[in-house]
């Protein structure tokens, strides 16, 4: 691309023919282009968005008939909902242990993964099987497996004698979100490890070959020069997780379905009771709570991006 | 950086470090051992699935449990097929996922490679609309999204999860897209254009048979997504006949009846596909997180 420009710079010091260089385009020779993309995104996205929006801000009855304005009273009522208080603290537990979990064993597996051995080939099928399967149903199987009676974990564990009475899993609230953490951690590993096999895929080998002669060790190797040089990589793991994990709804809703009140549920799943699940409807509630919760997932990936500085991180 | 496509594609190599002659000997035993033990982790929840699906859905719910089943019996998978609810879920999953990959190939292709190609007035703005799409997974926005569909009378149409699942997952695509057509040396496309080929052209002719690994990627990841969604589905299908295997599967297990090795036939006949369909392109995937992901 350099090269590229550098041929044309005469052309374009000569200001009386003001000719476009090749690479730039008309707005609606890109409106052609990009149109389709662009309406399918508003129509969908953004219009929803606005839609979250204008919902906040009127009350309806219960089948979802507008009844009229209600300026920010859904928001006083969400912000002083007494569960409030407990749902943000899940939320806070859920999203920091399952993303910086599943960083540091995807960054372990990827480096096992970019290592050649007989049969790689089937252990990265394998990696890829919980990534392919929907959410929802390795829920369910989890749900199943951790089940107090009928549970195989209850039972493998007891068989390992690490523990000698079943453990109420998904019911007691010690074990809860611990367990659903786990299942978390589990289904975010795979694209994790497979984002950083890219990134280790794409270090230069003449680094490593040049480390090697300097005679690095390798824990020397990989924490100067492999961990530097995955930076881009990392920084998007943590970022996608972060928006992944938040979002994540089947893991909660199945494993922590058959518990009463909001003891376990993150601002997604409380959203989602508010407004399909609780007596209520109250679909202007819920709105609101949608908005905050767009809110704090550009509040925590800004603040991350912030902290890590994430101009001379992409520059590398 | 724009090699970097094409440096993901190729096989990844060994690290070369000095380590003992010991070591080097162990590891031909070693690895392979852990590797199994890494398989066996992700595999062996599956291996449950399959192993409930084959026994009759009482000795599921025996207890204490048993690992391997008492009475062996493929009944369920028979149940499940012969079903004419699962008949229609499998119907909506597959209506819902090849539409709505379809959509996104047309949608993401031309704008990939446009945006791969060429400066314009508003090229940031859009890149950032793309952005700002995949931090806002339906999820969030679910509530909004069913009072427009409420508004506009698709509840309950298969319209309204295919137009949802394509806009959701134009981002991902176009991301993997870029880094495939942004991978391609200009020059080879300047040759095609002397050769009189307008933009579409040199597009469809020279650039997409260059990017099929990326195409197929992005159309995998598309179908993959689309298949496998839950929460708008959940939300937007009432209409039992209308679910897509995702939600419909679950009705297997209510409070009121517990056919567990039924759910999980269908899941297994759910997931068996997919997971086929991603090792197949294990290969491209790779190459298609880096040149998306690692600029």
């Amino acid at each position: 691309m350099a090269i590229a420009t550098t041929g044309r710079v005469p052309a374009r010091s000569t200001p009386r023919r003001r000719r476009r260089t090749p690479g730039t385009a008309r707005a609606w020779e890109a409106l052609l282009w990009l149109g389709p993309a662009l309406i399918l995104i508003l129509g969908v996205v953004v219009y929803p968005a606005i839609t979250l929006v204008a919902t906040s801000f009127n009350t309806y009855d219960i089948v979802g008939l507008r009844k009229g304005p209600a300026g920010f009273t859904n928001y006083t009522n969400f912000l002083t909902s007494p569960d409030l208080g407990q749902v943000v603290w899940n939320t806070t537990v859920w999203v920091a242990a399952v993303v910086v979990l599943t960083i540091l064993v995807g960054l372990a597996l990827a480096q096992f993964l970019s290592k050649e051995f007989f049969g790689r080939r089937f252990v990265r099928w394998a990696v890829i099987v919980p990534w392919a399967s929907a959410l929802v149903i390795t829920s369910q199987l989890f749900r199943l497996m951790f089940d107090y009676y009928h549970g195989i974990i209850n039972q493998f564990l007891m068989g390992l004698g690490i523990i000698h009475k079943p453990v109420d899993w998904l019911g007691d609230p010690a074990f809860t979100m611990p367990s659903m953490i786990a299942v978390g951690v589990f289904v975010s590993i795979p694209f994790t490890a497979y984002l950083f096999v890219a990134g280790l895929n794409a270090i230069p080998t003449d680094v490593y070959e040049a480390a090697r002669i300097d005679g690095a060790g390798a824990w020397r190797t990989y924490r100067d020069i492999t961990l530097p040089l995955l930076r881009p990589a990392i920084l998007i793991g943590v970022v996608l997780n972060m928006i992944y994990v938040f979002n994540s709804f089947p893991v909660i809703w199945i494993l922590n379905g058959s518990n009463p009140g909001f003891g376990n549920d993150t601002l997604i799943t409380y959203m989602y009771k508010l407004a399909f699940k609780s007596s209520q409807h109250d679909v202007g509630l819920a709105a609101s709570a949608g908005l905050f919760n767009v809110l704090i997932i550009l509040i925590a990936v800004g603040v991350y991006l912030r902290f890590v500085g994430w101009r001379e991180a992409t520059k590398a | 950086m724009t090699t970097s496509a094409l440096r993901a594609a190729s096989p990844p190599r060994t690290i070369a470090t000095r380590r003992p002659k010991g070591w080097r000997n162990a590891r031909r035993f070693v690895l392979p051992l852990a590797g199994f033990v890494v398989l066996l982790v992700f595999i062996a929840p599956y291996l449950v699935m399959l192993l409930d699906a084959l026994r009759p859905s009482g000795e599921v719910l025996a207890s204490p449990p048993t690992f391997l089943p008492k009475t062996w019996t493929p009944a369920a998978f028979g149940e499940v097929v012969s079903d004419p609810a699962f008949q229609n879920w499998l119907k909506t999953s597959l209506i819902v996922a090849i539409c709505s990959t379809i959509i996104v190939i047309l949608v993401a292709i031309p704008a990939a490679y446009f945006t791969a190609r060429f400066t314009f007035r508003g090229r940031l703005a859009f890149l950032g609309l793309i952005v700002i799409t995949q931090m806002f997974a339906p999820t969030s926005l679910v509530v909004g999204i069913y009072r427009e569909f409420y508004d506009f009378g698709l509840i309950n149409t298969y319209t309204a999860l295919i137009l949802t699942d394509a806009a959701f997952n134009i981002a991902f695509a176009l991301w993997i897209l870029q880094g495939f057509f942004a991978a391609i040396p200009k020059e080879i496309e300047e040759a095609a254009s002397i050769d009189g080929s307008g933009r579409f052209g040199t597009m469809i002719r020279i650039m997409l048979p260059l990017t099929l690994p990326g195409v197929v990627t992005a159309v995998t990841f598309t179908f993959i997504a689309a298949w496998n969604e839950y929460v708008v589905a959940l939300t937007l299908i009432q209409d039992d006949s209308l679910k897509p295997l995702t939600v419909g599967v679950n009705s297997y297990v209510t409070a009121y009846q517990q056919n567990w090795s039924q759910l999980f036939a269908a899941s297994l006949i759910a997931i068996v596909p997919v997971v086929i369909l991603f090792a197949l392109i294990e290969k491209h995937l790779i190459g298609g997180m880096t040149a998306g992901a690692v600029k």
